[in-house]
């Protein structure tokens, strides 16, 4: 069978893969059994031919045992959800959408995207949104994701790519500064850059509260207590102004901005910064003394510093420090952001964000307004303006201001959301709900009707990785009777709610008019089509035209503000929204797990990560597992002000004494969602999720049986 | 909120306009919106408000003096030169040197502290005369100290405290030959323990310090400039340059005559209200349950504090206290001290030492139960980030917290 050069389902690296069609016997594929092989594509550059583990099995979820292979309805009976026809599904979802748009306005009826939807899919999402559905009320769960380092790339540079140069970059460099990042657990394929990096003789700062994996393979690395990464930043930019690192040709020329970042700094002097923080002004300077001692030097974050009620702040106060060294807009040298989702990248581009049209153009500005409202073919005025964020929308789901119906496409909020069981509650307050996915997620199981989507490897489109590079998914197999693209639900859905123009489910279709819609914009996707794509391992936005090659490297002459300067930041430290006190006395601290992946709705339905990663854990200090007399293994009970959760205590030294980690990608007891804080970042909307105040005991036996 | 007649603005004066000052300001402006607060700081100072702690670093020149200015918040209006001489509380008003007066709706003192001067025969504290005497509390006293030591061989610091040894480094460290004359058994009694202090004072030795310790300044000597300066066992110390470190007072004079509680401070509660409506005190100048404190931590602490408050933003905040530690980088002279550390011989206490003679550290911790109650780290301070949290959130310890003393 001829094998198909695509990209893997997961994160934001979209590593190259093959897929080759197993042959079919006689009776079709076995239920249990994928239809297709994973093999090595060597010769796309993000991975060259590695995966991880997480990667090597997606093709798992393909067999028919695990997924969902008909639409579900839920029976007016007996209340459980049945299989359907898509006909009856479709028919009510439209019904569920139009009803509470008749009763309650447009503005009642919602649409939550996800991070994971092609391109295409984004972009028809967020039309039919404005164009179909007419209603402000559409947020995706990239809200939750980078929302805070897109804000802040905007502010400071003009434009928001998460790298501006290719990960091949990352080897060249002489200084890297991870912050709350963990690639070599969370993007393992993505490691050999560091590696190759330090192999060159380049060094590697690691910012975490954990000594994970990535941090011990660091020259230095740097724990400070969750919520003080801002402060961090700001004594960095302190010692390199006290030691002359100030590269001030670079800030003459290039920047705007400086005295109010140097005021700043000047109000984050090392021994003051060591008492917020808790890093030693020693290992601070010596951080100091690698970055800016180093010729090139990158600073690249992750949500653990961006996922905080100030993660824009500070992410800038981390752009501040590459501007004032001289370490951005210049080859080797930048900041960048480590998007998490396959298309957290291309995702938030197109127009499934609140604020936002396709290639970036803005709901408030007449003109973007204008062109995007000519492709569409409809009045400028027509188009809803901006909307809430995600977790506003869900917190105000089923209320008089808030929506009544909502049509949920690739993510699940019951489980990745922040305060989850409020917002499980909302969900179940809804008129109707519609979700569709590939599995019955914990938010499907709550859904009116359930649509079955199709895969990564059934379907073609592209997606924008965290470089920026725009890639093709090519389809490797036909999706399973029963199971239809999201292209086709929602051009089923357009033509029910009477726009039968606009949605065709071609995806090359939906991407040449995604290109005029972006032409002109900060992401302008113009001069990239399908072949180009094939032919080039990926094209770099922007690229504005078809002779253009793309632009791997951004800034390089000029940042896209309107005056191309850069842009410091002047914002100080503050604490974060909930500090602990003495009801609530730890810091709690989530992430991720190599074997899982977000909710875990796809992870969690493989054996083989399963086995790796079999349930939600607590991880605490040595100490404080003696302070409160719990051993390894005792089932511990976190209690915030939102919630309590369960999972087994894992003792190790990596944390800090004052901070306890809780992965995220389950339900149920150990879901660790159920305690975060939704306090959001006034500029970017990011609830806090890498931080909130918690109280740790053992289990009463009888809970902890339950 | 409370505002003057018929308009939405609230004028907010703040007396000072040092480092609570700038403070108070930058949070307040940034917790509420634009134009709800006109804010005018007034001080006594020529220059806008810098970072204080600092200047042994402009000393040194390792800062620009026009270098370590702090942000005050958008839309603060700085009178700088201009010296509050009275307030009113009961016509919130306050009259400026020149004889004009201003109105106000909040007050917010934040006098800060002025040079303790010693008892000393040649020194007069109006112009500190004879040449060649300095204090090192201002932007002002620093520039001519910079000026001075560039140009002296010899110089005597008064004031064996925290100041007055990071002053006598970054002066040993601008070639001048430094002698530190103290009065107390130790050096930085107040935060060390003979111990540490003894280690303290060999790292000074080895920067060329001199020490004398248990030693009373009596008299300058010198008639247009300094020449030497005379101990009560009649040392007479040869110098070019003497500077007063002998610690620092609460400036109350302001408060005292408007008729405010004042005891070492101006009095104020846990929401930093002082004792007439409408009036709130800050930082150095302030007592706060007892307690009056020359540091930054505690008047950040208070300036934000009271911010929340009047902004409303966190009608609640109170100010509870706070656990300072004080924190000393002076070259390769790093230190860290908290709490009282003669309570190393109270009953029930337990005192943890670990000592590096070959690496000049130490690290000396006093507790009581499994709870901090002083320390003392000298020389490499690569746990003080952990130890300085546990003690300002009075953590508890594990059984055996002899972690805290090898990082």
């Amino acid at each position: 069978m001829t094998p198909t050069d695509t990209h893997c389902p997961y994160c934001a690296l979209q590593c190259g893969m093959r897929l080759r069609p197993r042959p079919t016997g006689p009776g079709g594929t076995p239920p249990a059994a994928p239809p297709v092989d994973v093999e090595e594509r060597p010769g796309f550059p993000v991975n060259q031919g590695a995966l991880c583990g997480k990667g090597r099995t997606a093709p798992a979820l393909l067999a028919r045992a695990l997924r969902l292979a008909a639409p579900l309805v839920r029976d007016a009976q007996d209340g459980t959800l049945r299989e359907a026809s898509w006909d009856e599904a479709l028919d009510r979802t439209a019904d569920g959408l139009r009803r509470a748009a008749e009763r309650h306005g447009n503005a009642a009826v919602g649409v939550f995207g996800g991070g994971g939807l092609t391109n295409e899919k984004a972009y028809a999402l967020g039309k039919f949104a404005r164009v179909v559905l007419r209603t402000p009320n559409i947020d995706y769960n990239g809200r939750f994701c980078m929302s805070s380092a897109a804000t802040a790339h905007r502010a400071a540079f003009g434009v928001d790519r998460g790298l501006p140069f290719p990960l091949e970059d990352i080897a060249t460099t002489g200084c890297v500064v991870l912050v709350g990042a963990n690639p070599a657990e969370t993007m393992p394929p993505a490691l050999r850059y560091f590696t190759r990096m330090r192999e060159a003789g380049g060094r590697l700062i690691v910012v975490d509260p954990r000594r994970t994996r990535t941090a011990e393979q660091a020259d230095l690395h740097l724990r400070p207590v969750p919520g003080t990464d801002l402060a961090l930043a700001l004594g960095m930019l302190h010692l390199v102004i006290a030691d002359g690192h100030l590269d001030k040709d670079f800030i003459a020329t290039r920047t705007t901005g400086f005295e109010g970042a140097r005021a700043t700094a000047m109000a984050h002097w090392p021994e003051r910064v060591e008492q917020i923080t808790g890093v030693p002004v020693s290992r601070l300077r010596e951080a100091v003394r690698m970055f800016a001692g180093a010729g090139t030097g990158m600073v690249l974050t992750a949500r653990g510093s961006e996922q905080h009620s100030k993660g824009t702040d500070t992410v800038r106060a981390w752009i501040n420090l590459c501007l004032a060294t001289g370490k951005a807009g210049r080859p080797g040298s930048g900041y960048g952001c480590l998007t998490g989702q396959g298309n957290g990248q291309g995702g938030r581009e197109h127009g499934q964000k609140a604020d936002q049209l396709p290639g970036y153009r803005s709901l408030t500005d007449p003109a973007d307004r204008a062109h995007v409202a000519a492709v569409w073919g409809v009045d400028p005025d027509s188009l809803p303006g901006p909307g809430p964020s995600a977790y506003e929308l869900l917190d105000r789901a089923g209320t008089p201001d808030g929506t009544r119906a909502l049509l949920v496409m690739g993510s699940n909020p019951v489980v990745s959301a922040p305060r989850a069981a409020h917002v499980t509650e909302r969900l179940r307050a809804l008129d109707f709900l519609a979700v569709s996915d590939v599995v019955l997620s914990e938010t499907a199981e709550l859904a009116d009707v359930v649509l079955p989507a199709a895969q990564w490897a059934e379907e073609t489109g592209t997606t924008t990785n965290l470089e920026g590079r725009v890639i093709l998914r090519q389809a490797a197999v036909p999706p399973p009777p029963g199971v239809r693209t999201d292209l086709t639900l929602l051009k089923e859905l357009a033509a029910r709610l009477g726009t039968t123009h606009g949605f065709p489910d071609d995806p090359q279709e939906i991407f040449d008019e995604l290109r005029r819609a972006s032409a002109g914009g900060a992401a302008d996707y113009a001069g990239i089509d399908y072949a180009r794509i094939r032919a080039e391992n990926g094209v770099f936005w922007p690229c504005p035209d078809p002779a253009h090659p793309g632009t791997p490297r951004l800034f390089l002459d000029r940042f896209a503000t309107p005056d191309g300067r850069a842009r410091f930041a002047g914002a100080g430290h503050r604490p974060q929204a909930e500090e602990p006190d003495p009801a609530y006395p730890l810091h709690l601290t989530t992430g991720r797990v190599t074997a899982q992946y977000q909710s875990g709705a796809q992870t969690r339905r493989i054996a083989e990560l399963n086995a790796a990663a079999p349930g939600p854990f607590v991880e605490l200090h040595p100490h404080l597992a003696e302070c409160l007399g719990v051993g390894e293994g005792d089932v511990l009970a976190v209690t915030s002000r939102r919630g309590r959760a369960l999972a087994p205590a894992r003792i190790t030294a990596a944390i800090r004494p004052d901070t306890v980690f809780m992965p995220f990608h389950w339900d149920g007891p150990g879901r660790a969602n159920t305690l975060t804080n939704p306090a959001l970042d006034p500029q970017s909307r990011m609830p806090e999720f890498k931080v909130c105040a918690v109280r740790v005991e053992k289990a009463a036996e009888a809970e902890a049986d339950a | 909120m409370n505002t003057s007649a018929g308009t939405d603005t609230r004028r907010v004066a703040v007396v000072g306009a040092g480092m609570a000052a700038a403070r108070f300001a930058q949070q307040l402006l940034a917790r509420t919106p634009p134009g709800a607060v006109q804010m005018t700081l007034y001080g006594a100072e020529p220059d806008a408000p810098y970072n204080r702690a600092l200047l042994a670093d402009v000393l040194t020149g390792r800062h620009d003096p026009d270098g370590i200015g702090l942000p005050l918040g958008e839309g603060a209006t700085l009178r700088t030169g201009t010296r509050v001489t009275a307030v009113a509380p009961a016509a919130r008003s306050l009259t400026l040197a020149d004889g004009t007066t201003e109105s106000y709706d909040t007050l917010v003192l934040a006098t800060g502290a002025a040079p303790v001067l010693p008892p000393l025969r040649g020194l007069r504290d109006d112009d500190r005369e004879p040449g060649g005497v300095h204090l090192l509390r201002t932007l002002a006293d620093c520039r001519a100290l910079a000026d001075a030591a560039r140009r002296a061989t010899h110089a005597v610091v008064i004031g064996g405290g925290v100041l007055g040894v990071s002053a006598a480094r970054a002066l040993a460290a601008l070639g001048a030959s430094t002698t530190i004359v103290h009065r107390g058994a130790w050096l930085m009694e107040r935060h060390l323990d003979d111990r540490s202090a003894r280690l303290a004072r060999g790292q000074l030795a080895a920067l060329g310090i001199t020490t004398h310790l248990a030693a009373q300044p009596v008299t300058l000597h010198g008639t247009d400039h300094v020449q030497a300066l005379e101990l009560a066992d009649g040392t007479k110390l040869e110098t070019d340059l003497v500077l007063l470190a002998c610690g620092v007072r609460p400036r109350t004079a302001l408060a005292r005559a408007a008729g405010l509680r004042v005891r070492h401070g101006v009095v104020v509660d846990d929401r930093l209200a002082a004792s007439a409506p409408g009036v709130h005190a800050i930082g150095d100048c302030a007592e706060h349950r007892g307690a009056v404190h020359g540091l930054t931590g505690p008047a950040w602490a208070q300036a934000d504090a009271l911010a929340a408050h009047l902004s409303g933003t966190d009608p609640g905040a109170r100010h509870t206290g706070t656990r300072p530690l004080t924190r000393l980088s002076a070259g390769p002279l790093q230190l860290a001290a908290f709490g009282d550390m003669t309570a190393e011989h109270a009953p029930g206490h337990d005192t943890l030492r670990y000592s590096d003679t070959l690496r000049g550290t130490s690290t000396t911790l006093v507790l009581r139960g499994d709870r901090l109650v002083a320390g003392v780290l000298l020389g490499d301070l690569a746990a003080t980030g952990d130890i300085a949290l546990a003690w300002q959130r009075d953590e508890p310890l594990p059984a055996d917290p002899s972690y805290l003393l090898i990082p």
